[in-house]
């Protein structure tokens, strides 16, 4: 515990040994192609596939009238819902949406068969900004919807007439976080095979989880699930979130297979990922925070407006009710009122991307500080100190019924400040500023969420609602450990890691467990649901890892123990609490002498199973299979602990911008993290300069962008710019551990991390050096182009 | 993202290569290092019938010193002549620019020749053969023929070469005794595109005095273009802040761009002007220093 125990993956995957879904081959093994919409909305008429299907080396073609035919629309947590296919079924409401797949030789033919499918489209006209899409005359993506909403609600926390009474102040803004997403170095890749005489199909797919995906697939294809088994390899090249959009494809792909009687391979190629996979949504905020004059912050009321494009797809809406738990941040604010609203408009379809809205959230509720802070006269810094929830106050409930597990707030944000000079970097800042330089600070306090409860997407629907249902809730987990006659250990798990390195946390946490060496820990990490333990939140995302998986890996070694210690006990004729172990045997702990080497223990229950005490199982195993206790359905006051572990990131940052190119430099960057005890220091910091890096992307370099008429403009690596090495900054990251109570290691999740607050950090380091032009920093990507365009502006506006 | 069917030859000798694009010429694509037309051969954005791969003409890959220019053969890696210690030395602004052109594994592929012939509008290599005023040397059916940068840049995508013509030589004048340079662009990330960017060659005289300028810039017209009214500006004055101002402030003119997803026409438009600025300037910095 707390060693930088290296990746054990990494000879494997730097060799070239990894095992991807691109790598697997089955007898037969044929490949398909997707024919994509060039529209962003268009009724769909006839298709003409027969040139297509003359092309030698072409299996066949499958049209949204088979799709239609052959599965029915995807569930999806709204009422009424839009109907949602794997393909475009007489329409298609975005560019890239799939329209016809052609299964062929290799994917070259699929390619060139795809060119010699002619279409009949009758372009209609598209929609993608959230406010167009609500007006009376936008166009209509789905009968079912009126005004393009697919999911509205509006919700009251606390006393907000009180609080509003109370208030000296109101403080208000308006925010517009842009649409992006992740680029896995792999794309989404499925392998479907379907078996005529089992009537069953067999699934290989970089699915990231969570396994309600196999529930809406084989409701989908009208099969029981145990008739669609999905395999997911070991290595996965990155998910982000943005795997959790791929299931659609399964069902695709799972049709083409039956339709054409051949397995059939799909790999998503980079252009198909940029424009057709799922990005997050992009959301407009407008906030108001009601303050008291010495800064304490009463109230917030807000409207949030997301976008999940051209229909809505399970796990959303969880856009809009993932960090609902955690919506007030790392402040004690009581009182809250939100007017909720997903809306669909002609864009590509949204997933969790890295921060699953955290970063919407924060983005809105640290510019409001911040603003808060410049209206009251208040230092930014100190407005947080002084709304922080306190240490004592923990375990804390939130308004909105998150239960925060622990925390030290104050503590590691003023060791953040402390490690940026932060005072004396304002003194400086002043100095540089006289000088005409445009220097600014930011900050970002938030708090970080994980191992999501599957519970929080039941808000889409009023108490009322909900009721009519089977409630819905949970963050399980299972591992299972057995040991060999030998005495070494396996483990099985399902976690399905993404890079992360579960394996070696697996092996170090066993180890640790049981006393023992991580090299005499093996690991099977394969998702399997026809030979693994899983359930329906299985899967690697909402960086649950390190909290649930963790602590199921902790329960299944010490019910192994358990029994390995019961032999010990009976072969040594001795009670189990008197036992005690080393690295090689079992001994009585008052008389060392008295000892049996473990792997004689082991050996016995292998070996000699008529030698195990009477009253026990045969089998040397332990199965852990665990849920967070904290997980639980909402209340009838649409309270919800959204989350199960929280913790917490302060950015303290220091910016430089060039006046005459709008162009950012990173002059410091201190990012303070507290996500309870730490594992694997090594691990855990890649997860946090990756977290980080994906930020600075989202702030200001990548965004999937489309022009009025909803043709994406960054349909590419040319224009989708993600950030390299070069643009990110050296950052000094700073360690607080308070561990949780909810976890067996006291660990946390911190898979995101940065991804949450970066944006708005740096959106507040901009805005802090541009204050003295005037100007508002209310939106992302903060380019050079709109940075430079905000100084023009200002410069040459009449009233400067 | 998978080409179209082409049918694909490997010539050994530019006689060889020659000879297939008099037989196929406007349905062939010469292939050398291969960083623009693969990715356009797999968006299907072009679709040769014919793939003409030059990368086994080993006789188009050297750099040669001569008495005041320097000879490259077109299948020459960026990356050879970006680190060739002799460019650095006798050419510094080629290598400078060269160290733009994408990233290092782009340029331990692309060709010196591939970059003039694919003619992007931001392409640094033919931005700074337009202000050294270099040479082309193409071989055709008829024999060889010499091109000036301007002639190679008629329009965009290198209009000058004819299809059935293939780069075998550029050639860059060595920079003199008492000239100095600049090269600078801007972009939205180390290797992209530029959103603007400027080569600047100033022979100087006694008293800072600007003797002869030759300034281009790429990423902010069809082709890079030379900014001759800044040129003009500069030529015979002594060169300080309020001269260098001037002249900057004269570069929109050369500048014929579009708005566009990551810059507006005006803010690339003034980026020409700042980077104008900034380029003299650390060209003039450079003969104070020497």
């Amino acid at each position: 515990m707390g060693r930088s125990v290296p990746r054990r993956e990494d000879l494997r995957l730097l060799t070239g040994r990894g095992r991807f879904i691109d790598d697997f081959e089955l007898p037969q093994l044929k490949h398909a192609a997707i024919l994509r919409s060039p529209y962003a909305h268009a009724e769909i008429g006839e298709i003409d596939v027969h040139a297509a299907l003359e092309l030698p080396g072409v299996r066949g073609v499958l049209t949204g009238r088979d799709v239609a035919a052959m599965s029915r629309p995807f569930a999806v947590g709204v009422s009424p819902a839009p109907k949602y296919y794997a393909s475009a079924v007489e329409r298609a409401r975005f560019v890239g949406e799939p329209v016809a797949v052609v299964v062929a030789d290799d994917r070259y033919i699929a390619e060139d068969a795809l060119e010699l499918i002619e279409v009949d489209y009758r372009p209609l006209p598209a929609v993608v900004d959230i406010e167009a899409a609500m007006a009376a005359d936008a166009p209509q993506l789905h009968e079912e919807c009126p005004n393009n909403i697919y999911s509205q609600r509006d919700f009251v926390y606390g006393d907000m007439e009180s609080a509003k009474k109370e208030a000296d102040q109101v403080v208000t803004g308006r925010f517009l976080f842009p649409k992006y997403g992740s680029t896995p170095i792999e794309t989404y890749g499925v392998i479907a095979s379907y078996d005529p005489f089992a009537d069953q199909y067999e699934i290989w797919s970089n699915y990231q989880g969570p396994m309600v995906g196999h529930a809406l697939v084989a409701q989908a294809l009208g099969i029981a699930e145990n008739r669609l088994r999905w395999i997911i390899p070991t290595d996965i090249g990155g998910g982000f979130g943005i795997k959790t959009g791929l299931y659609p494809y399964i069902a695709l792909m799972a049709m083409a297979s039956k339709r054409c009687g051949v397995p059939v391979k799909w790999i998503e190629d980079r252009q198909e990922h940029l424009i057709a996979s799922a990005t997050g949504t992009d959301r407009l905020t407008e906030m108001e925070a009601y303050v008291k004059s010495d800064g304490t912050i009463l109230a917030l009321k807000d409207r949030a407006i997301d976008n999940t494009g051209g229909y809505i797809r399970a796990p959303e809406p969880g856009c809009a009710y993932r960090s609902i738990g955690n919506h007030t941040g790392a402040y004690q604010i009581r009182n809250l009122e939100r007017e909720v609203l997903v809306v669909g408009t002609n864009k590509c379809l949204t997933a969790p991307n890295r921060g699953y809205t955290c970063q919407h959230l924060y983005f809105s509720l640290e510019r409001m500080m911040d603003k808060v802070a410049a209206e009251l006269d208040i230092d930014p810094a100190e407005i947080r100190l002084r709304n922080f929830i306190a240490p004592d106050q923990f375990p804390y409930k939130t308004a909105t019924g998150g239960l925060y597990d622990s925390g030290n707030y104050a503590a590691a944000f003023r060791l953040a400040l402390q490690r940026f000079d932060y005072d004396n970097m304002r003194q400086w800042q002043k100095e540089a500023r006289a000088e005409g330089r445009l220097i600014g600070i930011g900050l970002a306090t938030v708090v970080e969420p994980s191992v999501t409860n599957i519970a929080y997407v039941g808000l889409a629907k009023s108490y009322l609602e909900r009721r009519k249902e089977h409630p819905k809730s949970g963050s399980g987990e299972a591992i299972m450990v057995k040991m060999d006659p030998l005495g070494k250990v396996h483990v099985i798990a399902a976690t399905n890691p993404q890079g992360q390195g579960h394996d070696t946390v697996i092996s170090q946490v066993v180890a640790d467990q049981l006393g023992i060496l991580p090299d005499d820990v093996t690991v099977s990490n394969v998702l399997d649901t026809h030979q693994r333990l899983t359930s329906i939140t299985s899967g690697s995302y909402s960086s649950r890892f390190s909290s649930a998986g963790t602590t199921a890996v902790v329960l299944a070694t010490q019910r192994l123990k358990e029994k390995l210690f019961r032999i010990a006990g009976h072969l040594l004729d001795a009670h189990v609490e008197s036992l005690q172990n080393d690295s090689h045997k079992i001994f009585v702990r008052e008389q060392p002498q008295r000892s049996i080497e473990i792997r004689h223990v082991a050996g016995t229950a292998h070996w000699n199973q008529s030698g195990l005490p009477e009253d026990m199982d045969v089998g040397l195993y332990g199965v852990g299979f665990y849920n967070m206790p904290t997980s639980e359905p909402p209340t009838e006051f649409d309270q919800v602990n959204s989350s199960n572990t929280y913790g917490f990131i302060a950015e303290v940052l220091l910016v430089e911008i060039d006046p005459e190119t709008g162009t950012l430099q990173f002059l410091k960057w201190v990012s303070a993290h507290d996500a309870g005890t730490v594992i694997n220091p090594l691990l855990f910091e890649g997860q946090l300069q990756g977290g980080l890096a994906h930020g600075i992307g989202g702030a200001i370099f990548e965004e999937t962008a489309y022009d009025e008429n909803g043709q994406i403009l960054t349909g590419s690596f040319m224009d989708y710019l993600v950030p390299t090495s070069m643009e990110i900054p050296e950052v000094d990251l700073v360690h607080q551990e308070t561990p949780s109570p909810l976890t067996a290691l006291g660990s946390k999740g911190t898979g995101e991390a940065s991804a949450m607050s970066a944006p708005a950090a740096i959106a507040n380091a901009v805005a802090d050096a541009l204050r003295p032009l005037g100007i508002e920093v209310n939106e992302l990507p903060l380019s050079p182009n709109r940075i430079w365009h905000w100084i023009n502006d200002a410069q040459s506006s009449p009233s400067q | 993202m998978k080409p179209a069917p082409f049918e694909y030859f490997v010539p050994k000798s530019v006689e060889e290569a020659v000879e297939l694009l008099a037989r196929h010429g406007d349905d062939a694509k010469v292939l050398a290092g291969g960083q623009s037309l693969v990715p356009m051969m797999n968006f299907r954005l072009v679709q040769p019938a014919v793939l003409i791969d030059i990368n086994r003409i080993v006789e188009l890959g050297y750099i040669r010193e001569g008495d005041s220019t320097i000879a490259i053969g077109a299948m020459t890696r960026q990356r050879v002549v970006e680190t060739s210690p002799m460019v650095r030395e006798k050419c510094a602004i080629l290598s400078e620019a060269l160290a733009n052109v994408g990233h290092q594994a782009i340029r331990n592929r692309g060709t010196m020749g591939g970059t003039l012939a694919h003619g992007d509008p931001a392409a640094e290599v033919a931005t700074v053969l337009l202000t050294l005023g270099g040479s082309v040397t193409v071989a055709g059916p008829q024999g060889k023929r010499e091109l000036s940068p301007e002639e190679l840049l008629a329009g965009p995508y290198a209009a000058g070469i004819s299809s059935d013509e293939l780069i075998v030589e550029i050639n860059f004048p060595i920079l003199a005794a008492n000239e100095t340079h600049g090269f600078l662009e801007m972009s939205r990330r180390h290797g992209d595109f530029a959103l603007a960017g400027v080569a600047a060659v100033l022979r100087m005289g006694e008293g800072n005095i600007c003797q002869r300028a030759r300034v281009a810039l790429c990423g902010v017209a069809p082709t890079p273009v030379r900014a001759t009214e800044v040129e003009n500006q500069l030529t015979g004055n002594r060169l300080d802040a309020s001269t260098i101002q001037a002249a900057a402030e004269l570069a929109s003119r050369a500048v014929d761009c579009e708005d566009e997803y990551h810059a507006s026409r005006e803010y690339r438009t003034h980026l020409c002007q700042v980077y104008v600025r900034r380029t003299i300037q650390l060209a003039l910095e450079r003969w104070g220093d020497k």
